[in-house]
């Protein structure tokens, strides 16, 4: 306990020092190196652009309208992935006859159909939602398939001898059997959902933090395109942290991991 | 120990469709019965088909031929009558050590103040009482073997399959958890079949041992273990008649010549 508690203290204490020396080379080692502040601007300018944003370009409308894509985009595709993972876990049948193609939309690289979808649903929150509910589909369906398939079959023997219906079988055994593989899916949908919105966001329509990303580009207001980054990560950590969240408490019985959660 | 049959195989054989698209015979015309109150081991070498008896005993599996009776009622599924425990706990991680005791009457949908009554029951009995709340990954094998017994005759069944179920433990442990079941299957009369690789367990913890040949497999022999105490296997350990058992045993099963160089051997 005392040398992982020492541990910890000077892990963060390592990690403190890092940023301070990550923040003061990103303000004066520009400078000093000579690169010209619309190629790096220094943290105090982007931290100006942060405010005059605020203020003029409605930076917090923009970062909430991502924040919801993000959300409703993460539930959707989760809700379906898990859902198909599920189903098709449950019926080899359904698997054998779909693989080919879950195989084939899996490979599909499915940013690319962002300007499909924009084209369908035109500059709305739809098409930037829909391109999350793509790509975070596949992680959590196929975790959740896997764990379908590699319940021990003793167990659920174990289940059928006490005489367990169908139903039962996948209440009590199968279903709490692939939480831990269906939360590491939905850790990487959450770091996903904000990739899905964003290419979403750039490739047309003027909400989001996407849009003020491209719009930063089309200006050469690089402190811009700095301050949408960061809001788009912090979006994202927002959404990691929120399903690291949920995770201990549903799987509160898992023996204690590491807390980084990494 | 009554007459009466609890557990019977008639004529029983197995047959698979293997990897290769072969068929294969796991057991063949195996016929036994086990009396009220008994308890049998079966041993023999592995792969002789005695978990496939177990599983049809269970009603897993739908014997090829033959039929097998528990209760005097032909095995047509999984039924209430029997309840098996196999080397591996099978604890559910995610159920308490009390949850996990519940699990089998909780599917057989008793009410829950019965089953909490019977799983505190067992658990006072087993001396885990204060691990109720506790959740499996926090025990030692040996506790979690007795929970999973525990969870075994919570649903109170009248035939017991026990497929090796102290072989993952270390051998001290298994001594005492042999003991513990010895002393519940007798103060419970419970019927029970056990399937073992440990002949000193055979001996030990049985009125009967049934010697299985190689695949397929068939009951060669039947050795009546006539010694006292069947409900201290630890005492039974003293007995200097359990090595003559074990030899007989050894024997039958030709381990005293498997391996050895076959010829040069000073006969």
């Amino acid at each position: 306990m005392n040398g992982n508690s020492s541990l910890v203290r000077r892990g963060t204490a390592a990690s403190v020092a890092l940023l301070i020396v990550v923040l003061a080379a990103w303000q004066w080692g520009p400078g000093l190196l000579g690169i010209p502040t619309f190629i790096i601007p220094p943290l105090s300018a982007v931290f100006d652009e942060f405010l005059r944003m605020l203020a003029v370009s409605a930076l917090m409308t923009h970062t909430g309208v991502t924040a919801l894509e993000v959300i409703a985009g993460f539930v959707l595709g989760s809700l379906l992935g898990a859902f198909f993972g599920y189903v098709l876990g449950m019926s080899p049948t359904a698997e054998f006859a779909l693989s080919p193609y879950i195989l084939a939309l899996q490979i599909a690289p499915k940013v690319a159909f962002a300007p499909l979808f924009i084209l369908w649903m035109g500059f709305t929150l739809y098409p930037k939602i829909l391109v999350a509910i793509l790509i975070v589909f596949f992680p959590v369906m196929v975790n959740v398939l896997t764990a379908i398939r590699t319940v021990d079959p003793d167990l659920v023997n174990l289940a059928r001898a006490f005489k367990a219906t169908r139903a039962q079988i996948f209440w009590k055994i199968e279903f709490p059997a692939s939480l831990p593989p269906l939360f590491a899916g939905l850790r990487i949908a959450s770091t996903l959902a904000v990739v899905g919105v964003v290419v979403g966001e750039l490739v047309g329509g003027n909400l989001g933090l996407g849009y003020l990303l491209a719009f930063g580009e089309g200006q050469a207001n690089t402190a811009m395109v700095f301050v949408a980054i960061l809001m788009l990560t912090v979006v994202g950590g927002i959404a990691y942290l929120a399903v690291i969240l949920v995770e201990q408490r549903v799987l509160h019985y898992l023996p204690r991991r590491t807390l980084s959660g990494v | 120990m009554s007459d009466v049959v609890r557990l019977e195989y008639r004529n029983v054989t197995m047959r698979f469709v293997a990897a290769s698209g072969k068929a294969l015979t796991a057991v063949e015309r195996v016929s036994l019965a086990v009396r009220d109150g008994e308890v049998v081991s079966l041993i023999g070498p592995s792969g002789c088909g005695k978990s496939t008896l177990l599983n049809i005993g269970s009603g897993l599996y739908t014997p090829s031929e033959g039929e097998a009776f528990v209760d005097g009622e032909r095995v047509e599924g999984p039924n209430a009558h029997v309840a098996f425990m196999l080397q591996k706990d099978l604890l559910l991680p995610w159920r308490t050590v009390l949850e996990n005791v519940m699990f089998g009457v909780e599917i057989q949908r008793l009410a829950l103040p019965e089953r909490r009554r019977r799983a505190h029951a067992l658990l006072e009995n087993f001396n885990l009482a204060e691990f109720a709340g506790h959740y499996p990954h926090q025990l030692s094998g040996g506790m979690r073997q007795r929970v999973a017994l525990a969870r075994t005759l919570a649903v109170d069944p009248s035939v017991l399959l026990l497929d090796e179920p102290f072989s993952a433990v270390d051998a001290q442990t298994r001594m005492v958890l042999q003991r513990g079941l010895a002393q519940t299957l007798k103060r419970a009369g419970k019927t029970a079949l056990l399937i073992t690789h440990d002949l000193l367990e055979a001996v030990t913890l049985s009125d009967r041992v049934l010697v299985m040949s190689r695949r397929p497999g068939r009951v060669i022999d039947e050795i009546r273990i006539e010694l006292p105490q069947r409900d201290d296997p630890i005492a039974r350990r003293r007995e200097p008649r359990v090595n003559e058992y074990v030899a007989r045993l050894m024997d039958r099963l030709d381990i005293s010549h498997a391996g050895q160089p076959a010829a040069g051997a000073s006969a």
